[in-house]
């Protein structure tokens, strides 16, 4: 073993050999996430002639594909103003409870979203019927924890010798934090907002299973993909002429918010003493703290959680034996899982790989003054609603033959590229590069550097980032709904999300589903985060 | 035996030329300070010394041996950046271990040997800490080991001591010139601290604009810079401006402003506008003239008194307007002059060295940024 390593450090000075693995790593990204989808739609592109004369389809799906944007607005707003006072009593509280709402945080980031959303119409229901505010509450919980992890590192990060200095000066605390703070953590918020913005905009699993008749462009994807009677020819037009709608609004607005959001000013000059003092006491402070708390219970964990309700109805009756029987429709279930786990694991090998080599030359510009071009395409699979994606896609794929298996797994490779190369990147731009400098003067060879500096030095950023593309692989449902065509190669989201809509399955069943699926979930998160932990 | 050399080598960044077809030549054993301004491409001398950057133009030798295309890991350099940039997450013998390790020595010899340096070092005990943990004389000493384990014998230091707080400083310089001895090595150590660069080095490099614009044992230097930013940035200095109002075999007369006249021992024709540099040591602050037919008194008036500590300066306002330092050990100048005093400046003539004026103007030629 030591032996290749040592061959693969002599290797690793050689230019031509460098030249190879970036070279490899771009022709990948082209060829596997770049191309694909624009090809996929190309091809298509003259179908959506045919959509153009079918007033009520072409209606439906312009309303849809607004309600898309309306919706992911709203949420990313409404998330903003709840979650930025959590992160704020996470970071600067100092009552006990703090470690406990910081783990409760992250349960709906690690739940699948399509069991997330089974859990909210358990919980909602019969209070709110499916519908736009249901759609509403459940984008609002699942995009939550992003904004709050976002903006607890920021605050972290955050020097508070500026706020403290500003409060020297004088300044209320709520005037120090609005024209001292917030403004230094701009990019942050703009970064979070942006973040949920596009997690509203791409989920489709749970949306489908709360959506009722409502319908954003996802949710309208999906049933287009479910509808009987509508000719294919047909069926791909209205495919094709949603997805391009979508990826290309979703890539303007997100370009245009990363343009203009640094430019837009908070009003920072104008300062009321009285009103800020007031707003500044303890009372005041108390009142924020609490209605924050009932926000994220209330909306966020109590719905996320509802679902350990109904499991103990599945072990009183035989629900859960049939299941590890295999019986009818149990064996499909397991298949199902099978394939999802594959898939992921699949998607997250191949994403380290290719994504490694193109995290350095995104960290290291590597590509001269091409490489922040490079930063930003790299992030359109995460901007684009995944199940758009996932068409364009098969589209392409099934055009060159591939085989369903393969399909799914490079949907799922693009769907979470940005995902590991975005995070690994981050990581290796952090370590200043004179101490890969000073490595090198050292005597080590570009691999050793790799693997005994940089590595070492990133290794948490490793590991979080390929959880993160295994995690949202698995929980994929847009795409993977978009690109299996035989129930045969269905992932487990999409099994469940159908198995939530049929109705003759028992409430058992589709409890125990989801709860087998969430357990499994935690499992492998777990059994990561333990390997994690040994590895440091 | 390592000596280095460089030949007409220009590197550029984008548009900016950070360094000019420089031409040096660095011999065995020898240690030189690289004296200069914020972005007058010190630290991209070093660089391309050790193979982190490559030169547009012109030729690197180590030994010799053109190495303009060894990478870094095969120039036997220990490069040693302004923060160190230690392995934060390796033990201080992971780190001294490093080097030798990426040589391919076995496991047990590289340890060995870290051991010693460490020893050497005074670093032994700290050996299982992690970098962090060390405070900066010892994360300093710790980078130098780092270097000198790799078993380089060129050690291109960057502001080593510029982390460093000022006691420290004075300390680790005296340090830094031992180490590099006992152990033979060629040194080249990056300064912006032109006391630090008199102090350690046998030869001095000053470089502006990417341009070597004197180099010279430190003395000399000092004592005769070639040009009026060397003089200004290499030391303090008094400037006056004015033109040579007539000449002979001995020297010139310098016309300054408002009726002064200095006398030079320099010969230039009549009518050159020139600039006289003095010393600020070597500007005499006396009482009352004492013998009339004396040249080179400007009368003037104390205007301000700075204490320095070992140095005592003096600021006097000439009649002429001009005002001059004159900087003396404080056991002799305390309390011998005060402020609104008047005063004589005494210059000699042969302290005095006369430049042409600068096109861009004197202003421009003293900026240091």
């Amino acid at each position: 073993m030591l032996r290749y390593v040592r061959k693969l450090d002599e290797v690793s000075s050689l230019d031509s050999i460098k030249y190879l693995v970036y070279a490899s790593s771009i022709i990948f990204f082209v060829a596997l996430i770049f191309l694909p989808p624009i090809t996929g739609i190309l091809i298509y592109a003259e179908q959506i002639s045919v959509v153009l004369y079918e007033h009520d389809l072409l209606a439906r799906a312009n309303r849809a594909i607004m309600q898309s944007f309306i919706m992911a607005s709203i949420v990313a707003i409404l998330d903003l103003i709840a979650a930025l006072p959590l992160a704020w009593f996470i970071v600067r509280s100092k009552t006990r409870i703090v470690h406990f709402i910081d783990t409760l945080v992250d349960i709906p980031f690690l739940m699948p979203t399509a069991a997330l959303g089974y859990s909210s119409l358990l919980f909602w229901n019969p209070l709110i019927s499916p519908g736009f505010t249901l759609v509403l509450l459940l984008h609002f919980a699942f995009s939550y924890p992003v904004i709050v992890r976002v903006m607890v590192g920021e605050l972290l990060n955050y020097k508070e010798v500026y706020e403290v200095a500003a409060r020297t000066l004088g300044a209320q605390p709520l005037t120090a934090v609005r024209t001292i703070t917030l403004p230094l953590l701009k990019p942050g918020i703009i970064a979070s907002f942006l973040l949920a913005f596009a997690r509203s905009l791409s989920e489709t699993g749970a949306t489908v299973m709360v959506a009722g008749s409502w319908e954003n462009g996802p949710v309208f994807l999906f049933n287009v993909m479910d509808m009987v009677g509508l000719p294919d020819y047909m069926k791909n037009g209205i495919l094709v002429y949603v997805s391009s709608m979508l990826i290309i609004a979703s890539t303007a607005i997100f370009f245009l918010i990363t343009l203009l959001a640094p430019k837009f000013k908070l009003p920072i000059r104008h300062v009321i003493p009285n009103i800020e003092r007031k707003l500044s006491s303890t009372k005041t402070v108390r009142i924020r703290d609490s209605s924050t708390l009932i926000v994220f219970f209330l909306t966020v964990i109590a719905p996320s959680i509802f679902i350990v309700w109904p499991m103990v109805y599945v072990i009183l009756d035989r629900t859960l034996v049939e299941a590890f029987s295999g019986m009818d429709p149990w064996g499909s279930f397991w298949r199902s899982m099978l394939i999802s786990y594959a898939i992921s694991s699949l998607s997250t090998l191949i994403n380290i790989i290719f994504g490694l080599p193109a995290a350095i030359i995104i960290a290291r510009h590597k590509l001269g003054g091409i490489s922040p071009i490079f930063k930003a395409i790299v992030n359109i699979p995460i901007i684009v609603p995944s199940i758009a994606l996932g068409t364009s896609l098969r589209l392409f794929w099934e055009k060159v033959l591939l085989h369903e298996f393969w399909i799914l797994l490079f949907s799922h490779t693009t769907i979470t590229y940005t995902y590991f190369v975005a995070s690994m990147a981050a990581a290796i731009e952090s370590i200043p590069i004179e101490i890969e400098d000073v490595a090198s003067t050292l005597g080590a060879k570009p691999f050793s550097i790799f693997r005994r500096i940089t590595l070492p030095l990133t290794k948490y950023s490793f590991f979080s980032g390929a959880v993160l593309v295994f995690t949202r692989a698995l929980g994929e449902t847009g795409a993977a709904k978009a690109v299996a065509k035989s129930k045969e190669f269905w992932t487990l989201p999409v099994l469940l999300v159908s198995w939530i809509r049929d109705e003759s399955r028992t409430y058992s069943q589709k409890a125990l589903g989801i709860g087998l699926y969430i357990i499994s979930s935690f499992m492998i998160l777990l059994a990561l985060r333990l390997i994690t932990r040994r590895k440091k | 035996m390592p000596s280095i050399r460089l030949v007409n080598v220009t590197k550029r960044y984008g548009k900016i030329t950070a360094i000019k077809n420089l031409n040096l030549t660095i011999n065995d054993g020898e240690y030189v300070c690289v004296l200069g301004p914020t972005g007058s491409g010190k630290t991209t001398l070093l660089k391309l010394i050790a193979g982190i950057v490559k030169p547009d133009a012109g030729e690197i030798y180590i030994d010799d041996k053109l190495v303009n295309d060894v990478p870094s890991h095969e120039r036997n350099v220990a490069y040693v950046p302004q923060h160190y940039a230690l392995f934060p997450h390796l033990k201080v013998i992971d780190n001294v271990a490093f080097g030798p390790l990426s040589k391919g020595l076995d496991e047990k010899e590289a340890y060995k040997i870290s051991m010693q340096i460490l020893e050497m070092m005074r670093l032994a005990w700290r050996a299982d800490s992690f970098p962090n943990e060390l405070s900066g004389g010892m994360q300093q000493r710790l980078a130098l080991a780092r270097g000198l384990a790799s078993g380089a014998k060129i050690l291109l230091l960057d502001e080593p001591l510029g982390a460093l707080d000022a006691r420290l400083r004075v300390e680790l310089r005296y340090r830094l010139r031992e180490i590099s001895r006992e152990n033979g090595l060629t040194t080249i150590h990056v300064t912006h601290d032109q006391e630090e660069a008199m102090i350690v080095a046998d030869r001095i490099i000053v470089l502006r604009d990417g341009e070597i614009r004197q180099e010279g044992p430190p003395l000399h230097v000092y004592n005769r810079p070639k040009s009026i930013f060397v003089a200004h940035f290499v030391g303090g200095a008094n400037f006056f401006e004015g033109f040579i109002a007539e000449s002979d075999e001995y020297g010139s007369w310098v016309q300054l402003r408002n009726g002064l006249i200095l006398r030079v021992n320099d010969t230039r024709p009549a009518g050159e506008r020139v600039v006289v540099m003095v010393r600020e040591e070597r500007t005499e602050i006396i009482k009352g003239v004492r013998r009339r037919e004396e040249t080179n008194l400007l009368p003037g008036r104390i205007e301000g008194i700075s204490f320095l500590g070992d140095f005592i300066t003096y600021s006097v306002m000439l009649d002429n307007g001009d005002m001059v330092n004159s900087k003396m050990p404080t056991t002799t100048g305390m309390g011998k002059f005060n402020v609104g005093e008047r005063v004589y400046i005494r210059l000699r003539p042969e302290n005095l060295l006369v430049y042409t004026y600068p096109p861009q103007g004197l202003y421009k030629e003293l900026e240091v940024i």
